[in-house]
C-alpha cells in the first residue's frame, strides 16, 4: 500500500511536469494575465496611490501578490487536468494502473504545486526590473512559503475537480471561484485598511495569508517599520491584524498549512470514492 | 487453475441489472470472445474483472488473485485496451509508454527492451517521437496494445478493440492481436459485436441483457444451429421447389429467382438432389451457418437489429451516467 501510494505520488506529478516543459504556450499565457495586472495597476495606479506606509511603493506592494495570483492560477489549473483527464480518457489508464488513488490524487496536488513554483520563480525575473533586490536568503524563505501555498491550493482546485464531468462546467466554477478569492486577498489593498465586513470576508480568504506572508518575506524591514507607524494616525499598515495581533510570516504559513491540509484530506476522500 | 474464474457475477446499477449471475472460466492461453449487442453487459462485466467497478453480487478471480480484494495484484497482472482512447495526447508514444512503466514498477531495462519489440512489433517504432495528436486511429489502438503489454501481463482485456476503425485497420489489427499471441503465449480476453471478430476466438460467450446464453467453441455454436443453407435456381423454380417439399419433405422459400432451403447436411444433399432432378440447373450454393445465425438462434434477434427500443435507451442513459 505504501510502494503504491508512493509511486503514485512521483509518477503522477512527474507526468504533470513534462505537460508542463512541453507546453510552451502555458507557460507563457499563464505568466501574460498576472504581467498584464502588474503593469496595469502597478503603473496606473502607482501614481494616484502615492506611497504606503513605511514609504513601500506601491508597485512593490502588489508584487508579491501578483506573485501569490500567480501560484493561484495555476495551482487551481491541476483541477483541471484532473478533469481533461477524465474527458478524454487518461484517467482510467491511471485509475487501472497498481496505484493507490491516495498516491494518484497528491501526485496530481504535488506536480500542480511544482508547476506553479516554476511559475512563480520565472515571475522572479521581473522583481530586479521593477526594483526590488533577491538575495539567497530571500529565495530560501519564499520556496517553501510558495510550496505550501501553491498545495493548499491544488488541494482546493482538486476538490473541485473530482466530481466535474467536463471542463466547461470546471472552467465557470473556477472562474466563480478565482476572481473572489484574487480580488479580496489583498493584493491590491492593505487588508487592514478597509471597511471592516471587507476585512472580516478577506480574513475568511486563504489567499490573504499566502499574499502577506509573501509580501513580508520581500518587504520585511519597510513593513516592521510600517507597523509601528500605525499607532501614529495617519498611515495604513500594510499587514494583516487578527484580534489585535499582528500576523507573521509563520503565522500566515501555518494558516494557509491548516487549510491545505483540510481540502487536501477532503480531495483525496471525494476523489478516494470515485468510480470510473 | 484456470486463468480467470467468475462466479455468480453481478452488477446492480440502481434498479437496474446491467449483468446477472454470470459464470465462466477461461484457461490459459486462450483467446476468449465475449459476443453480444450494445449494452448487453459486455463492457460492465470487463470493467468488474480488471477492478475499475465493484461487483454487486458474486465474484471473481484473474491470475490468482481476488478481483474485490486484491485489487493491486489483478491490475499489475493485466493489460488493457478499452474501447475509447485512453492515451495521452500530448505527450509522445514512447512518453506514453514510459508513464505506464513507471506506473507499473516495471524496471528499466525491461522497459526499454519491451518499448522497441512492441513498438516494432506494432509497426509504430519509427513514430515513437511524435505526439499521439499527430496519429491516426488504428494507430492509437496499436499504440495502446502495444503499451497494455509493457509491463508483462498475463491478461490483456480487449474491449471493443477494432470499434470505429475501417476494415482494412481492423485486419491489420487482428493480425497484431494473433501474432502476440503466438509469441507472447497471452491470454486474451475480448468482447466485441462484430460476428467476424468473434471468430478469431477460441472460444465465445454469448451475451445478451446481461446472461450468458451460450457458450462454447465458434464451430460448436455454430453446430448447434440446424444445418446449412442451399440455394438453387433453375430453368423452372417451381418445379424445384415442389421436388423439394414433395421428395424430400424440407420447407424451401422461393424468392427472386432463386430457391433457398435449410438441410442439416448440405454437402450430402447437393449430389442427391443434383441426380434426382427433373430438370435444368442454372446454379447451386451451399452456405455454412454464421454466428450471426447462432446469435439469431439462442435470442431469436439479429445482432446488428440496433431498433432503440424503450429498453436500450434506458441501458444507454444508465450507462452514461456510471461512467
Amino acid at each position: 500500500m505504501i510502494t503504491e501510494t508512493y509511486r503514485g505520488i512521483w509518477v503522477v506529478a512527474f507526468r504533470e511536469l513534462l505537460h508542463f516543459v512541453s507546453d510552451r504556450t502555458r507557460i507563457i499565457s499563464s505568466l501574460m494575465f498576472p504581467l498584464m495586472f502588474l503593469v496595469v495597476f502597478g503603473a496606473g495606479f502607482s501614481r494616484i496611490v502615492g506611497g504606503l506606509a513605511g514609504g513601500v511603493d506601491f508597485i512593490h506592494f502588489i508584487y508579491p501578490g501578483i506573485l501569490a495570483m500567480t501560484v493561484l492560477t495555476s495551482s487551481l489549473l491541476s483541477g483541471t487536468s484532473v478533469v481533461v483527464d477524465r474527458e478524454h480518457g487518461f484517467l482510467k489508464e491511471v485509475l487501472v494502473a497498481p496505484l493507490s488513488r491516495v498516491g494518484v490524487i497528491l501526485g496530481k496536488a504535488l506536480g500542480g504545486s511544482l508547476t506553479s513554483l516554476l511559475q512563480g520563480m520565472i515571475m522572479l525575473v521581473i522583481a530586479p526590473i521593477i526594483g526590488l533586490s533577491i538575495t539567497p536568503l530571500l529565495v530560501v524563505k519564499l520556496l517553501p512559503t510558495l510550496l505550501i501555498l501553491s498545495l493548499a491550493l491544488s488541494g482546493l482546485g482538486i476538490l473541485m475537480a473530482t466530481r466535474m464531468h467536463s471542463q466547461q462546467g470546471f472552467q465557470f466554477l473556477m472562474q466563480l471561484i478565482v476572481f473572489p478569492l484574487m480580488f479580496l486577498a489583498g493584493v491590491f489593498f492593505p487588508v487592514d485598511g478597509v471597511p471592516v465586513w471587507l476585512q472580516i470576508v478577506a480574513k475568511v480568504n486563504p489567499l490573504t495569508y499566502g499574499v502577506d506572508a509573501i509580501r513580508q518575506i520581500f518587504l520585511a524591514p519597510q513593513i516592521t517599520n510600517a507597523a509601528a507607524e500605525v499607532s501614529g494616525g495617519e498611515v495604513v499598515s500594510t499587514g494583516i491584524t487578527l484580534s489585535g495581533h499582528r500576523m507573521g510570516v509563520v503565522e500566515d504559513i501555518m494558516v494557509i498549512g491548516l487549510i491545505g491540509f483540510v481540502l487536501l484530506l477532503a480531495g483525496v476522500w471525494s476523489f478516494s470514492r470515485t468510480e470510473a | 487453475m484456470p486463468i480467470i474464474q467468475v462466479n455468480n457475477l453481478g452488477k446492480r446499477f440502481r434498479d437496474f441489472d446491467a449483468v446477472k449471475d454470470v459464470s465462466f472460466e477461461v484457461e490459459e492461453g486462450e483467446v476468449f470472445g465475449f459476443l453480444g449487442p450494445n449494452g448487453a453487459g459486455k463492457t460492465t462485466t470487463i470493467n468488474m474483472l480488471c477492478t475499475l467497478l465493484r461487483p454487486t453480487s458474486g465474484g471473481a478471480t484473474v491470475a490468482g488473485s481476488d478481483i474485490i480484494k486484491q485489487k493491486n495484484a489483478v491490475r499489475r497482472s493485466i493489460g488493457l485496451v478499452f474501447q475509447e482512447t485512453t492515451l495521452d495526447d500530448h505527450l509522445t508514444a514512447e512518453q506514453n509508454i514510459l508513464f505506464h512503466a513507471l506506473a507499473y514498477g516495471v524496471s528499466s531495462d525491461v522497459r526499454k527492451r519491451r518499448t522497441k519489440e512492441l513498438l516494432t512489433l506494432m509497426g509504430l517504432w519509427d513514430r515513437r517521437k511524435d505526439k499521439i495528436r499527430t496519429y491516426s486511429g488504428g494507430m492509437k489502438r496499436r499504440l495502446e496494445i502495444a503499451r497494455g503489454l509493457v509491463h508483462l501481463p498475463q491478461v490483456l482485456f480487449l474491449d471493443e478493440p477494432t470499434l470505429g476503425l475501417d476494415p482494412q485497420t481492423r485486419n491489420r489489427i487482428w493480425e497484431y492481436i494473433l501474432g502476440l499471441r503466438e509469441k507472447e503465449g497471452l491470454t486474451i480476453f475480448l468482447t466485441t459485436h462484430y460476428m467476424d471478430e468473434a471468430e478469431n476466438s477460441d472460444r465465445i460467450a454469448v451475451i445478451d441483457n446481461g446472461k450468458i446464453v451460450a457458450m462454447d467453441t465458434p464451430t460448436a455454436l455454430k453446430s448447434q444451429v440446424s444445418g446449412d443453407t442451399v440455394t438453387i435456381s433453375s430453368d423452372n423454380n417451381d418445379l424445384v421447389e415442389k421436388e423439394l417439399k414433395e421428395k424430400y419433405s424440407l420447407t424451401p422459400v422461393n424468392t427472386n429467382g432463386t430457391v433457398s432451403v435449410r438441410v442439416t447436411n448440405g454437402e450430402e444433399f447437393i449430389p442427391q438432389f443434383v441426380q434426382g432432378f427433373g430438370g435444368t440447373l442454372r446454379t447451386i450454393g451451399l452456405r455454412r451457418p454464421t454466428l450471426e445465425d447462432v446469435f439469431l438462434h439462442v435470442t431469436g434477434r439479429q445482432i446488428r437489429d440496433e431498433k432503440v427500443d424503450e429498453q436500450t435507451l434506458m441501458r444507454q442513459a444508465m450507462r452514461a451516467r456510471h461512467r
